[in-house]
Order: C-alpha cells, then structure tokens, then sequence
C-alpha cells in the first residue's frame, strides 16, 4: 500500500527546459503568421494554391500548431501514459531541427523556390519528426499502462510521419520526378494525413484526458472514445483510398460524414464531461477550449458543401476551399491552443519557478501568472478576427479580410504578450 | 497535557497547517481536495508520518505538492521529522472531496 518516502515514487515532470522553447517558438510563429495574413491577404481572393498561401498554411500548420503540440505533448505523454518521458536528448534534438528547418521551408514556399532551402528545411522538420516519434514510441513502450489517449496520440505520431515524409517527396517532386503526377494533385492528401491524422487525432486523445481533468469531472467513456479513434482513422484511410484509386468526389461524402460523426461523438464526451463536472466555475481558458470543440464542426460543414458544390457545378471553389483551410488553421486549431496554453504553460513555469520554494509563505496559482484581463481581450480579439477574415474569404470582399487580419494581428500580439509574460515571471516578492 | 491530549492537539494544529497547502491547479487545499489519507503522530519517535496522494497518478504537481506538505509539517510541528509517503491504494476520486471542498469547488 505505502509508496517509497519523499523523492521516491514521485513521477518526474519533463524538464521545463524541454518544453518552453516549443512554445515560445510557437507564439512567435503565430505573430508571423498573422503579419503574413495582414501583408498578403490580397492572396485570399485567388486561387488556393500560391506562393504566399503555401508560406502562411506550413507556418501555421508547422510553426505555430505543430510546435505547440510538440511541446504539450512532451509535458503532457507521461501524464497520459503515467510513465516518464524517455529522453530529454531527442526532444531538444527535436526542436533544433525543427527550428531551423520551419524558417527555411516558409521562405522557400514565400519566394516559391523549392530548391534547396525548401528541400533542406522538409528534410529537417522530417528529422525532427522522427526524434519526436522514437521519443514517444519509446516512452510508451516503456509504460506499464495502455489506455484509449496514449493510443490516440501514438497513432497521431505516425500519422504525422507520413505527413511530413509525403510533404518531402511532394516538395522534391516539384524539382525532379518522384511520382506520376505533379505535387498540386497530391496536395489535398498530403493535407488532410497531416488535418484528420495528426492535429485532429491528437487533440482528440489529449482533449478527451484533459477537458475532464482540469473540470474535475466523474465522466469517463472509453468505449465512446475508441469508436471515435476508429471512425476517424477509418475515415482517413478510406479517403486516402478514394484519392488513390477512385476519384469520384461524391464518394468523399463518406469519409467525411464519419469524421462528423466522430465529432458529434466527442462533442457529446465533452457536454457530459461539463454535465458532470464537480468544478461549477469554469475558466476563460476552459471556455475558449469549449469553443474550440464547437468549432471543429464548422470545417466539416464546409467541406460537406465543397463536396456538393464541386458534385453539381464546375470551377475550383476557391473561395470555399480556402475558407475550409482557415476554418481548421485560424479557426479549431487555433482556439484550442489559445485556451489550452494557459491551461498548461502556467503550471510549467510554475514549477520551474515555484516547486522548490515550499514553505516561503503563500504561494500564487499558476493561473495568477498571466493577465486575465489580457486574456479576455485576446480572446474577444481573436472571435472578431476569426469571424471577419472568414467572411472576407467567403464573400471575397478585401475590406473585411483587412479588418479580420487586422484583428488578427492585435489576438496574436496579446497571446504573445501573455506567453511572455509567463516565461519572464519572477517569484512574488513576499 | 497527557500524551494522548498533546497527540490531538498537534496533530489538529498540523492539519491547520495543511490547508494552507494548496493543489495548485485546483486552487483547493490539500485536506479538503481529499489527498491526505493519513496524518499519524508518533510521540516517542518524534516522527509526523503523512500518507499523501494526488489527483492522477503522473501528476506534474506532484513533486511540488510532496515538498509543500513536508514543508507544513515541518513548519507546524517543530522537533518532528516528517515521513511523507505517497500513495495511490487507493486511487483518489472526486468522492474523497470534503464538503467544505465542494462548496468551495460550487459542487452543490
């Protein structure tokens, strides 16, 4: 029954050294993908594919999305899988190569020269990829537990793998012939492996650990969970196989009716999650989480009408496609980082700052290390952006896609504000 | 003071103490969140033996929430040596929240 004394069966937190520069990183991106949305949101009125789309999509996807997840999840797998982290070594590995290697793909998408720099950039973020999954995939070999969100975020792991592998060949394709047909034609695939199986997979596993955990909530629903996992994965295999062998666009209707149901389904584990939650008070981080959740509904909806419209009349649609792209980047993606950094970040520089300083008096909540009243401007900031850049794209008027950029721009500035703030935090005085 | 009534009366004087040690995420001290399974005063060994658990069972505040609890023992209760042991037999759950814990939490 008795565990060892003080310092023996204590779980080890990753080292916050680990995962700080993943998030720091990721602020910044966030703030140079928003000066791109406002400098190029002229492109938003084209066609989908263009040089200036191509930077502002990998930057969001790779430097703001990925490298936050990266982060989370170094400090987030040994809560899921109860089990510490396996090497410290290769999540810096990691992120050395990923930071160098983000910079250079962007600049190559932005200036459309994919030689060397892009190549070289692709093949890095794919070395960082692949510290990243052995870090994992080790970590949870070494765990004495199998649960439903270690699945998830194992089987999102290798999803991104094949993501950036596939990006890769993609990127030397433009240059030298690596498959049948020209990149453009793979680029929806390459897209949703790296949509559907990587970001949507893993803040599915992870949402479904933390959205009870931190409502301090009785619910639990494996069984729910699982078939979300298998609805999700069945659905990107079956696209991938629609893609490959028949091109039928009606055909799409299924994958994507079976991510919706996955959707409603994790919807509904967060409703009972919130229904049987014993903390009635729920923060503003929480709440943006929540709308998140809601938001992951507004994408499939779109592609629901791309697919119906691109079935009865011809033309690209470029309009709803980009709106469909923005509604995932900007949109979920998005929203469910900005409320789950300040769920996460604080106790990270919390116990940086704070865990050997017991019995110094008092000490603040992690969530008093950040300014709520900051966070609620970004929050009201971003919902204005996200809404108006969204109809800008749809109605294809430039007045609102500057306002949207515009808005954009002041939500990244006051998140990064925050995150800085986090990071510089110094003990209260007593 | 017999020794039974001196028992008593540090062993309140050290739960005081542990509700001013709070579960930083939950913003909810240590004895009402439920994590204190035990507090037992040994008189003889001068030892305040404390059998402690967290929410989840890789909780990254954990080490944090050990170190403060063994400090608050060590603040309350002077001449003993705390024994802080963690355990998770049984796993904790929201059940073991004190009712002073969940008003605090507005879970009525």
């Amino acid at each position: 029954m008795f565990g060892s004394p003080l310092g023996g069966n204590v779980a080890r937190t990753t080292n916050y050294r680990v995962v700080i520069p993943f998030y720091a990183y990721g602020a910044i991106a966030f703030l140079a993908a928003a000066v791109l949305l406002l400098t190029s949101n002229g492109s938003f009125t084209g066609h989908w594919f263009q040089p200036h789309l191509l930077a502002i999509t990998h930057l969001m996807a790779l430097g703001w999305a990925t490298m936050i997840i990266l982060g989370a999840s170094h400090q987030l797998v040994p809560v899921l899988i109860e089990n510490d982290l396996y090497s410290d070594k290769l999540a810096y590995t990691s992120f050395a190569l990923a930071a160098v290697g983000i910079p250079l793909l962007i600049y190559g998408f932005f200036v459309f020269n994919l030689g060397w720099p892009a190549q070289l950039g692709g093949s890095l973020m794919v070395g960082a990829v692949l510290a990243f999954v052995a870090n994992i995939a080790i970590s949870i070999s070494k765990s004495k537990r199998e649960n439903v969100h270690a699945v998830f975020v194992f089987t999102a792991t290798i999803w991104l793998l094949l993501t950036v592998l596939f990006g890769l060949a993609l990127l030397f394709n433009f240059t030298s012939s690596v498959f049948a047909r020209n990149s453009l034609y793979y680029l929806t695939l390459h897209a949703h492996l790296g949509l559907i199986g990587w970001f949507l997979l893993l803040v599915l596993g992870v949402g479904s650990r933390l959205i009870p955990m931190f409502l301090i909530s009785k619910y639990k629903a494996p069984r729910l969970l699982w078939w979300v996992f298998v609805l999700v994965n069945t659905a990107l295999v079956l696209y991938g196989l629609f893609f490959l062998y028949h091109q039928a666009t009606v055909l799409n209707y299924i994958p994507a009716l079976l991510v919706l149901v996955a959707l409603l389904l994790f919807a509904h584990y967060c409703r009972m999650a919130y229904v049987e939650r014993i903390r009635k008070k729920v923060d503003d981080q929480m709440k943006v989480s929540l709308l998140a959740v809601a938001l992951l509904v507004l994408p499939t909806l779109v592609l629901i009408a791309l697919i119906a419209t691109l079935a009865v009349t011809a033309g690209d649609h470029a309009n709803l496609v980009l709106l469909y792209g923005f509604t995932i980047f900007f949109g979920w993606l998005t929203a469910i980082i900005l409320g789950m950094t300040f769920k996460t970040l604080p106790f990270i520089v919390w116990n940086k700052v704070y865990r050997h300083r017991a019995a110094l008096g008092k000490m603040p909540n992690p969530k008093d290390l950040f300014s709520h009243p900051v966070y609620k401007a970004m929050g009201i900031t971003y919902l204005a952006g996200f809404v108006l850049f969204g109809a800008g794209i749809l109605l294809q008027v430039v007045v609102l896609l500057q306002a949207g950029a515009v808005v954009m721009l002041a939500a990244a500035f006051l998140y990064n504000w925050n995150v800085m703030k986090l990071l510089t935090h110094k003990p209260f005085k007593k | 003071m017999s020794e039974e009534e001196e028992r008593e009366m540090l062993t309140d004087k050290a739960i005081a103490g542990l509700k001013f040690v709070d579960d930083p995420e939950v913003g909810l001290n240590v004895v009402d969140l439920g994590l204190i399974y035990e507090l037992e005063l040994d008189m003889q060994e001068k030892q305040a033996k404390c059998l402690l658990t967290f929410t989840t069972e890789f909780c990254p505040m954990g080490e944090s929430i050990q170190a403060n609890v063994t400090e608050s023992l060590k603040m309350t209760l002077p001449g003993f040596t705390p024994v802080v042991t963690v355990t998770f037999d049984p796993p904790w759950k929201q059940d073991m929240i004190s009712d002073a814990g969940r008003e605090f939490l507005g879970g009525y």
